[in-house]
């Protein structure tokens, strides 16, 4: 599996696949990406459980914090991790340990950990790294796009009536692969100091 | 599947539109309209926390708008775009993001003259200081560069001569001094030069030039390439520092490789409004359809008609970088392998007063200060886009006072060599 780049249905597979996700490392903190992240999944229809120890006995948009990823105590489909890439391992580690097993692990753009994406590949499990859930459900659907962002995915189709909560289609056509050539230049660059 | 990746043409007609919901027309609509209903107090707040996608007041966007920054965007090759009132304005939101009073950016001596005017004399009041470099001399940039420069600005095809500035080589340079690369690409076209994959960071466009096309429209976007890092070393705090109206939020933290055109929109479009109405950038979404069609004549006749004024007994010098032998021919075959524009310069044997008469006895061409207009479009620099220069300035940017300048449009190239003909032997 290349986790430079993804091609779109790669994605679009994932998201239209996973009915319940866990986010390890969710902020209460109106602020926080986490935040932003957890509140637009819920509002598309996702079944969010949020996992952060330190806000147990709280809950975030209605939804009870819990400690770890195996005090869950149902299936979940996929883990989203908003963890920095140092601490990415003992929740895949964690993850691996679930029964059943989740079906995806999604660490959050800048995030990124090839060893624990290998182990989890192994046990089955589909990887995604450095990508927000969040800004690849808005550019598939080209919800994105009101903010002037490249969707970089063509439809011909009447777009749906949008409400409030609803899930949007994501099976629009592809304009590339998972990234724009300059991204990949950036993510190259970064490796390659001047 | 893996789908097969559209072209540039079907990109220049799908990019961005989709059929309206409510009424399924087809034709992005026009929605003229200040400002978007809420569905209820919290997507109220979701919007303004910039925590949902949405519109909320036209000086911050519309969707007409959205279509064409995304259009721009994908055309660019960018992530984002963010569309102006005009180019001029595009490039104060882009240098009020990247800039605070006492810092520097280097900028190609030889630009359209409204952008040194603007460099010289607006930013300089606002303690944003240019420094001047030589797009011919590479190693000019890099020793302009100081511990207080920001930001890097060249055009890909320089204004009004039609020279083809080496995007890599000062790509390199800004890369080793640690800013962005700023390219304005409005003479190429992303049709002709995608600035993006030669690496630059931001492209400005003036999008009233070719991309609109039709010369009806004032507008201006900025793209954004997501190339930059714009935490490292926090040399750009609007973007990697928390937000205090938006709740402490970090922008690049937040909005990752489309931050830059994000943070354009809703700090600098919002505060310092310089939005494009929706009816401009309607007309302007409907002439980038044609972009491929249009630039292919353009170039074709601009190529033409080069070549019949260099063998002209009255014709002294053409500059255009589409002529075998024109100094920038090499850069030109790199860069835009598909034409070298049509906006070039020529200089008369009969100097100034020549110009002056070849101006005054055409009757095809307009007299007239724009340039990428269907309609073929003359103009005399020295007495007007660069007449705020002095002199040495002038043939600096490449103005000299003997010189012509022609924006070539898509009418028959035979009617145009035929008007040229005329005027130059009346």
């Amino acid at each position: 599996m290349n986790h430079d780049a993804y091609d779109d249905n790669y994605i679009r597979a994932i998201l239209n696949g996973v009915k319940s996700i866990a986010m390890v490392g969710a902020s209460p903190v109106n602020v926080r990406p986490s935040y932003f992240a957890f509140k637009y999944l819920a509002q598309r229809g996702y079944d969010m459980i949020p996992v952060n120890p330190g806000h147990v006995g709280k809950s975030l948009l209605g939804k009870p914090f819990v400690a770890s990823l195996l005090d869950i105590g149902r299936p979940v489909d996929m883990i989203d991790i908003f963890r920095n890439s140092s601490h990415i391992g003992p929740v895949v580690d964690e993850a691996l340990k679930m029964t059943p097993p989740p079906k995806v692990i999604w660490m959050q753009l800048g995030a990124r950990d090839d060893a624990a994406a290998a182990k989890a590949e192994a046990a089955g499990l589909t990887v995604v790294m450095n990508r927000c859930p969040k800004i690849e459900y808005g550019r598939l659907s080209s919800e994105i796009s009101w903010m002037g962002v490249n969707s970089r995915t063509l439809s011909s189709k009447r777009a749906p009536m949008p409400t409030q909560g609803m899930r949007l289609s994501l099976n629009r056509m592809s304009v590339g692969g998972g990234e724009t050539t300059a991204s990949d230049r950036a993510a190259k660059n970064k490796n390659d100091p001047a | 599947m893996t789908d097969r990746p559209p072209g540039f043409s079907t990109l220049a007609v799908h990019a961005g539109a989709q059929p309206d919901p409510t009424t399924g027309a087809r034709v992005t609509p026009i929605y003229q309209t200040t400002s978007f209903v809420f569905n209820d107090a919290d997507h109220a707040a979701s919007l303004f926390g910039l925590q949902a996608f949405g519109n909320i007041y036209t000086r911050i966007g519309n969707p007409t708008q959205a279509v064409l920054e995304e259009r721009v965007a994908a055309l660019e090759g960018g992530t984002a775009a963010l569309a102006t009132a005009s180019g001029h304005a595009a490039q104060v939101v882009v240098f009020q993001m990247l800039l605070r009073p006492g810092d520097e950016f280097i900028a190609a001596r030889k630009l359209y003259g409204g952008s040194i005017n603007q460099f010289t004399h607006a930013f300089q009041s606002f303690g944003w200081n240019v420094a001047w470099a030589d797009p011919d001399d590479i190693s000019s940039f890099e020793r302009a560069v100081t511990p207080r420069t920001k930001a890097i600005f060249i055009e890909s095809i320089a204004n009004p001569g039609g020279s083809v500035t080496d995007i890599e080589a000062v790509a390199a340079v800004a890369r080793k001094a640690g800013v962005p690369l700023i390219v304005d690409n409005t003479l190429a076209t992303p049709y002709l030069i995608r600035p993006i994959d030669h690496g630059a960071d931001i492209v400005v466009h003036s999008l009233t030039k070719f991309l609109g096309g039709h010369g009806n429209s004032i507008g201006g976007i900025i793209v954004d390439a997501g190339t930059f890092d714009w935490s490292k070393d926090n040399k750009y705090p609007m973007l990697s520092e928390p937000r205090p109206e938006y709740h402490g939020i970090k922008i690049q933290e937040t909005f990752g490789n489309f931050a830059f055109a994000i943070a354009c929109r809703v700090l600098g479009l919002r505060d310092l409004g310089p939005a494009i109405s929706p009816f401009n950038a309607f007309l302007i979404l409907t002439g980038i359809e044609t972009l491929p069609l249009r630039m292919q004549k353009h170039c074709e006749n601009a190529k033409a008609i080069a070549e019949w004024l260099s063998t002209h007994p009255a014709v002294a010098a053409v500059n255009y970088a589409g002529l075998l032998g024109d100094k920038y021919n090499n850069l030109a075959r790199k860069y835009a392998p598909k034409g070298a524009g049509a906006v070039f310069t020529f200089s008369l044997k009969g100097g100034y007063d020549a110009g002056v008469n070849l101006v005054s006895n055409l009757k095809l061409f307009s007299h007239l200060a724009n340039v990428g207009d269907t309609r073929s479009l003359v103009i005399h620099p020295a007495s007007t886009t660069h007449s705020q220069l002095d002199d040495a300035a002038k043939i600096k940017s490449g103005a000299a006072p003997d010189m012509v300048r022609l924006s070539i449009g898509i009418e028959d190239k035979e009617d145009l060599i035929a008007d040229l003909e005329q005027a130059l032997s009346a």
